[in-house]
């Protein structure tokens, strides 16, 4: 006997995850299953839709307005824009006035800590107020310590790209002494518990104000590395912005990065809420199949292989960096379900000798149909209950496009509804 | 360098190939067009994990998730323990580890949280291992030994349990105990119980009882009288010595849903052996395992255990550490308790039938080798429907105790920082009892709130056989 739910989704980052929400909503009973701990920690937090064409045009202003110039078989193509939208409108619904950015179709330009602009659809509520399109004078900091951000080299770059503001930089001690390339987890915390700093009598948050406030100038607002807070960022930030008499934002960091821990617990609170179920810990290793519809497939804990089944499955296992999508020296190939992965046959075709040149590897992944069902080199379905989505899906190049998110979250949104419909009929 | 600057004692500088033929030519030149990427290196056949910190992308995500390096600043985190360690040994065998491994308390939680698949706790305890191997005889070696080889102790202790409970939780006792042997008087040693798992189990009639039960209860299930239901039970030191409760539970629902039961003689899992680094101590512990429990395995038996740090040892340790015949089949074999009955039985239908108004509502741990196992959710899911008892998840962190770990007098402070937070969510959680399925993270929700704990066996027990 296996363990049964109606609609069981493979893969727990952004596509998994709103797939098992959004068919949870339905009223399917939803499991998802998960290797390892969601790679969404790794991530930046920001929410790309769209930043640049294939061609590479941009950073583009409207993301909706160029889903036109992109190949049909882009998965944007495939879902169509109202598709899209409804995507969006569901992640809105989820994070709340955790997540900003949805009062306009326009794209909003976040400082990365490399002191670039990213083009990004939503952002957490911690960058709100840090903004390149703001005109307001910014005082970045950076922490002793926390070695990934180099506020000088941030501010520079910033104003060397044309920012409309003022930049300015400052690196200060944290107030309660840590290692040396402690985690920023642990800043984090202190934060959240607004620690007591030895000696002072006073908060860490306080502290941390008090340090910076003599590099403040005419600064009307200060960013951040993302540490302030990993469960309560919203009471950190007012607690420092009200101390400092200035705005208070978060620059996204490299991994782990605060905001994509806080999306993760954001994301796994919203499927429990929704009655969904998940497990983290065990890779699904191989399935058994009636013909065409998928009949059971088996996880592997700890060296045992557990039976799940159910009505329908969702294939969210990411593209080639996340082992969704694996190759050999021959072959490229959807390790799982062995579905069909259009690619050239000559492996010197898979790539271009220009670093940032238009490889193909970039879009490997499933061909899905509109339906999001993967289909065979002729254009059947490979499953009759099997969808994909995310960075399983090929046709994409969510680097060059900063497009990752977006196709996550309306093919995940897309496949798991469909699930949730065909599994409780 | 040239010619002229190389020793002329006829060695060759470290790292320096002598010359061959005319230096000024490029040999790979004509060959460029042709250049094929091959494997150099073949894949490794041994147990050298020095691959493995190849894997390590430095993402960090083990820092992040490490219970110990959250509250420990003198710990430098998993990412130096194991690939930076790994990376950094010349010999596989020789090269000493720094001594920072003994602050790890094996909660394994680095192992899910890589995304590359390092193996860290692989590294971890093969590192302790050889750190412990090259120390010198130390009054904390011999304390972490006596802790290591709980089973010896429990099982002397087990001979006389009033007398044992007595001395060893008498004050002045506790006292030399820390100041002799660094083992912390904070602690309340668990009692020792009047009478073992075995020998209930004995006493009761052992394997024959259990088949009569099983008979029962099929027929009463409307199941063939010879269905196929056999399972071996690894019970671990603590059920029997400590918690034969626990144990009972297990027997008595098994045996409820038409399951004849063996009990293999058995040594301790291992478990607290690999935290300690005491891996010979472990792997004759294992072979004994391998050979009696294999051998209920080859007779058609799955194997259970209840303690998720037995299942844990069992299944992923013993094949990553040991070569000995038959290891594979035991890790391929061994399940969860609850784990089997969702595979087996439609369990969840049992519970939504039934109620168990008698216990009281519980704040659940989930213990981290539970978690590393993917079973992190299933008590929570499991009773679900049942009626009478609600379940409130205190959230993903560790109890900090880690079986000996948080014994040690010196590791007693990091142990209970690490647990505040499991202490604060059990407290706010609308409930005064405990459940894990871990028995050292039972002793330490014990010891942080005073409530009781109990293991989902024994909620199913209430529900399925007493109600």
């Amino acid at each position: 006997m296996a363990i049964e739910q109606d609609v069981l989704v493979i893969g727990g980052g952004i596509a998994g995850l709103t797939a098992a929400i959004s068919a949870a909503r339905e009223g399917a009973s939803v499991r998802l299953v998960s290797y390892k701990e969601t790679t969404l920690r790794h991530a930046s937090g920001l929410i790309d839709l769209l930043g640049y064409t294939p061609d590479g045009e941009g950073p583009l202003e409207d993301p909706y307005d160029a889903l036109e110039t992109l190949p049909a078989d882009h998965p944007y193509r495939l879902l169509g824009e109202a598709r899209v939208r409804e995507g969006m409108a569901t992640f809105d619904e989820i994070t709340g006035d955790r997540y900003r950015g949805e009062h306009t179709d326009a794209n909003a330009l976040v400082p990365t800590f490399g002191g670039t602009v990213k083009p990004t659809a939503r952002y957490p509520a911690g960058a709100a107020a840090g903004l390149a399109s703001d005109p307001r004078s910014t005082l970045f900091v950076g922490i002793e310590r926390v070695p990934d951000f180099e506020p000088s080299i941030a501010a520079d770059r910033l104003a060397a790209v044309g920012v409309p503001f003022d930049t300015s930089a400052a690196t200060v001690e944290f107030p309660i002494p840590l290692r040396d390339d402690a985690k920023k987890t642990r800043f984090a915390h202190l934060l959240d518990a607004n620690e007591t700093v030895d000696g002072a009598g006073e908060g860490v948050r306080r502290a941390l104000a008090e340090t910076v406030k003599p590099h403040l100038g005419d600064a009307e607002r200060v960013g951040f590395p993302a540490i302030l807070g990993q469960d309560h960022p919203a009471e950190v930030r007012d607690d420092l912005a009200s101390a400092l008499g200035a705005d208070v934002f978060e620059v996204p960091m490299g991994p782990p990065n605060l905001p994509g821990l806080r999306l993760e617990s954001l994301l796994y609170d919203a499927l429990e809420a929704a009655g969904g179920r998940f497990e983290v810990g065990s890779p699904v290793v191989s399935y058994s199949a009636d013909g065409e519809v998928i009949e059971q497939v088996a996880i592997d804990r700890s060296g045992q292989e557990i039976p799940m089944t159910a009505e329908q499955y969702v294939l969210a296992t990411g593209g080639l960096e996340s082992d969704g999508i694996g190759a050999t020296r021959e072959q490229v190939t959807e390790p799982l379900f062995d579905c069909h992965v259009p690619q050239p046959a000559d492996r010197y075709d898979w790539f271009e000798d220009d670093v940032f040149g238009d490889h193909a590897f970039a879009r490997f992944g499933v061909d899905v149909a509109a339906d999001l069902r993967p289909q065979t080199a002729d254009g059947d379905p490979e499953f009759g209950n099997l969808r994909a989505a995310g960075g399983v899906v090929g046709n994409y190049d969510y680097a060059a496009q900063k497009c990752g998110s977006g196709v996550s979250i309306a093919t995940g949104h897309g496949a798991g509804q469909r699930a949730a419909e065909d599994a409780t009929q | 360098m040239s010619d002229s600057e190389l020793p002329d004692d006829g060695t060759t500088p470290p790292g320096e190939q002598a010359p061959a033929g005319d230096q000024s030519e490029p040999v790979f030149e004509s060959e460029q067009e042709e250049f094929e990427p091959v494997q150099v290196f073949p894949e490794s056949e041994d147990m050298d994990l020095r691959s493995g910190a190849d894997k390590c992308t430095k993402v960090g995500s083990c820092d992040a998730e490490c219970p110990v390096a959250e509250v420990d600043d003198d710990f430098p985190g998993p990412q130096f323990q194991g690939p930076e360690q790994w990376r950094l040994t010349n010999d596989a065998e020789d090269d000493d580890f720094d001594d920072s491994v003994m602050q790890c308390s094996n909660c394994m939680r680095c192992d899910n949280a890589c995304p590359s698949g390092v193996p860290f706790s692989q590294m971890h305890n093969t590192a302790r291992a050889r750190h412990v191997s090259d120390q010198r005889l130390s009054v904390k070696k011999i304390r972490n030994r006596l802790l290591a080889n709980y089973r010896s102790s429990a099982w002397l202790a087990s001979k006389v349990p009033r007398l044992a409970n007595a001395a060893m939780n008498f004050g002045p006792a506790r006292w030399i105990g820390e100041k002799v042997l660094g083992v912390s008087k904070e602690r309340e040693f668990p009692a020792f119980a009047t009478e073992t798992f075995r020998e209930w189990w004995a006493a009761r009639g052992g394997h024959a009882t259990s088949v009569d039960n099983a008979v029962a209860a099929r027929e009463r299930r409307g199941e063939a009288a010879d269905a196929d239901k056999q399972v071996a039970y690894f019970h671990g030191c603590y059920a029997n010595y400590n918690t034969p409760e626990v144990a009972r539970a297990m027997v008595r629902v098994y045996e409820e849903l038409g399951y004849e039961i063996v009990v293999p003689e058995q040594g301790c899992s291992g478990t607290p052996m690999f935290a300690n680094g005491f891996l010979d101590d472990a792997e004759r512990h294992a072979e004994k395992n391998v050979a009696n429990v294999g051998a209920a395995i080859e007779e058609g038996y799955d194997v259970i255990a209840s303690c998720s740090s037995c299942s844990m040892a069992l299944r992923q340790e013993y094949p990553e550490q040991f070569d000995i015949d038959g290891i594979a089949d035991l890790s391929a074999h061994t399940y969860d308790a609850l784990e089997y009955l969702r595979i087996h039985e439609d369990i969840e239908e049992l519970l939504a039938d039934a109620s168990v108004e008698a216990l009281p509502d519980v704040a659940y741990h989930a213990p981290c080798h539970s978690r590393n196992q993917g079973l992190a959710r299933q008590s929570l899911e499991l009773f679900e429907d049942l009626d009478g008892i609600d379940v409130t998840d205190v959230g993903d962190s560790c109890s900090g105790i880690s079986g000996t770990y948080g014994w040690k007098e010196e590791k007693y402070d990091t142990s209970m920082k690490i647990g505040e937070e499991m202490f604060e969510h059990m407290e706010g959680a609308p409930a005064e009892h405990g459940m894990t399925e871990c028995p050292t993270c039972s002793m330490q929700m014990e010891h942080g709130t005073g409530y009781e704990i109990t293991h989902p066996l024994e909620v199913i027990e209430a529900a399925l056989v007493d109600g």
